[in-house]
């Protein structure tokens, strides 16, 4: 199993000081967090994607490829990528070419957004959410698989003739998790892909998640793509961790009580009971975390929100520590116990795994696929011959 | 069609007694009275929102109902008929009253007949039954009974409208509503997951 951490980039004003950072200091702390997680040996680091205040990571792939070049393990992804909002041209050549710099060691979760306005500032309606991420995603998927497109669809202008570039690395697509909190039709789309499905968690009673993990589940079977418990799940989680509750409990509380979301609402202990959110000591999330398999069936990702509600730099950091020294190994070790056999993923595909199953099927592209031939730079759009196909064999080397 | 009916009645009265519950409770006899004639066993469930107040506002603030709450709201997806009296604050509904509305789910009054009461002290806003809480449940797809009813303090006193009193008003919506209660076949809350298209209809449609 996976653990790692994620951020949402909010600027948050901290409770106790009142120091707000401005976006650059929370830029920077987002890397020195990414950072010290691939030190601390955690397994993955995920940004959100956000385009208004508070947040700053507009640009999830200009944020992940350099930590691609700073950090030496850790698996760069995104909580998450927004699929309905983004053109899926841009989204297939960047995350190919954040593949292609990170040497594989990424993947991305795709989500619809939970922000109004960024859908007409894209120029898109809201109302549109679920048929963008089908179409969106299935674009982007062609463009990814296939070297040349010819495209028509609803939301997007047409393509005639398009190659994205960079081709994948190895031929081989990147890693895709699709995130839901209340949608069934995006545990439908994972599922009909056969690709990955995280479940948001926090904010929410387990008894919600549980029902769309085992509905990703059910269809993930009906599509072929193995069974049922043989699917590929991701939970999140949020913590605060001191060595002695009392400690997490009393330094938490004033983040708690004004936090984005939940803040001014039900008290910590209710908000505690009712949801994945613990403070306390690492042997109290070993046990709350440890039984999430239980409900959901193993699962290969967990990951923790680490730097929300204004938490300084140094107590993130401290955090990360924590649960990289005192909890993770332990909740491993429970939670690989819990698998039911030797045929469910122990962790999700690396991108080597990926490249030698699509060689077993053949469904991998060519190990370094590039056209030669600029058919297109100098030419005015109303040259209009449709460019002639490229001879695509050579590429495969026929 | 079974015999048996549950009515789920919500009152958003904040005082104790209070005349918001007192119409409610006499809406529900009447209901009750004239399904019972109609063959039927009731059972009834009263939801007093002030016991809840301050779960509807964590549940505003989170986007979930918790304990309790949940239960009320699961309750309520279940009935056969619903009642819901509201007291009228500065012209219209009570902001409890709004609160609770706003969080129950948005698909699980589809369908279900429900009646409408307000009190207030005067007759003077008693049309806030028609042009604010009746789009409430419009808005819902819930079948609003054409019947509400209105209570002004006069009314208990039997010198309010002598022409068409309170009593009569109280009796007819209960029969209105407990016909519709009778002829319903509840097909119960829908599943959230039954509903899902199947991917590949959903890709031809995208």
């Amino acid at each position: 199993m996976q653990f790692g951490i994620f951020s949402v980039s909010d600027v948050t004003t901290d409770p106790t000081t009142g120091h707000t950072p401005d976006d650059t200091e929370r830029v920077r702390n987002m890397l020195t967090i990414a950072q010290h997680a691939d030190e601390a040996g955690l397994d993955v680091f995920a940004t959100g994607e956000h385009h208004n205040p508070p947040f700053v990571a507009s640009s999830p792939t200009t944020l992940l490829a350099y930590l691609a070049g700073t950090t030496k393990n850790i698996v760069l992804s995104t909580a998450t990528t927004l699929i309905t909002t983004n053109d899926p041209v841009r989204l297939a050549e960047e995350y190919a070419m954040l593949q292609v710099v990170s040497n594989g060691r990424m993947d991305l979760m795709m989500g619809r957004g939970n922000t109004g306005p960024v859908y007409p500032w894209f120029g898109q309606d809201i109302r549109q959410g679920i048929p963008l991420a089908i179409e969106n995603y299935a674009l982007l998927r062609r463009l990814w698989t296939e070297d040349v497109v010819d495209w028509q669809g609803k939301f997007r202008t047409p393509l005639q003739g398009f190659t994205s570039t960079p081709r994948p690395l190895d031929g081989v697509p990147p890693f895709v998790w699709h995130g839901s909190i209340r949608s069934p039709e995006i545990a439908e789309q994972a599922a009909y892909y056969g690709d990955g499905f995280l479940h948001n968690n926090i904010f929410w009673p387990m008894s919600h998640t549980k029902q769309m993990v085992q509905f990703y589940r059910q269809r993930f079977e009906h599509y072929g793509h193995g069974r049922a418990d043989q699917a590929i799940v991701g939970l999140g989680g949020q913590v605060f961790l001191r060595k002695n509750s009392q400690d997490a409990w009393n330094e938490f509380r004033p983040y708690y009580d004004v936090a984005p979301v939940y803040g001014h609402g039900p008290s910590m202990e209710d908000f505690t009971r009712e949801t994945p959110l613990t403070v306390g000591s690492p042997q109290q999330v070993i046990d709350r975390y440890g039984a999430f398999a239980d409900e959901v069936g193993y699962y290969q990702r967990q990951m923790f929100l680490i730097d929300h509600a204004g938490l300084p730099l140094k107590t993130v950091l401290e955090q990360i520590d924590l649960l990289a020294g005192e909890v993770v190994p332990e909740l491993r070790r429970i939670a690989e116990a819990k698998r039911p056999s030797d045929d469910v993923p122990l962790n999700p595909p690396t991108h080597a795994e990926r490249v030698a199953a699509a060689r077993a099927a053949g469904t991998a592209g060519a190990a370094h696929v590039g056209l030669t031939e600029d058919l297109f730079t100098g030419t005015q759009a109303e040259d209009a011959e449709p460019a002639p196909k490229p001879r695509v064999g050579r590429s495969f080397g026929l | 069609m079974t015999s048996e009916r549950t009515l789920v009645v919500i009152s958003a009265g904040l005082s104790q007694p209070s005349s918001t519950r007192l119409l409610a409770d006499r809406l529900t006899g009447a209901a009750a009275r004239e399904l019972q004639a109609l063959g039927h066993t009731v059972s009834v469930e009263v939801i007093e929102l002030r016991d809840h107040a301050h779960a509807v506002v964590d549940a505003m603030l989170t986007g979930f109902p918790t304990g309790e709450l949940a239960r009320v709201m699961d309750t309520l997806a279940k009935a056969d008929g619903v009642i819901a009296v509201t007291p009228l604050f500065t012209t219209t509904y009570s902001g409890l009253f709004k609160s609770f509305v706003d969080i129950v789910d948005k698909d699980s009054l589809g369908g279900m007949p429900v009646l409408l009461g307000a009190t207030g002290g005067t007759p003077r806003h008693s049309l806030a039954l028609d042009y604010s809480v009746r789009p409430l449940f419009a808005y819902l797809h819930a079948d609003v009974l054409a019947t509400s009813v209105f209570a002004a303090t006069d009314d208990w006193a039997g010198d309010g409208d002598r022409v068409n009193p309170l009593s009569a008003r109280i009796d007819r919506a209960g029969r209105e509503l407990a016909q519709r209660v009778s002829a319903r076949e509840n097909p119960g809350p829908a599943d959230p997951f039954a509903g899902t298209p199947s991917f590949t209809d959903m890709l031809g449609g995208a």
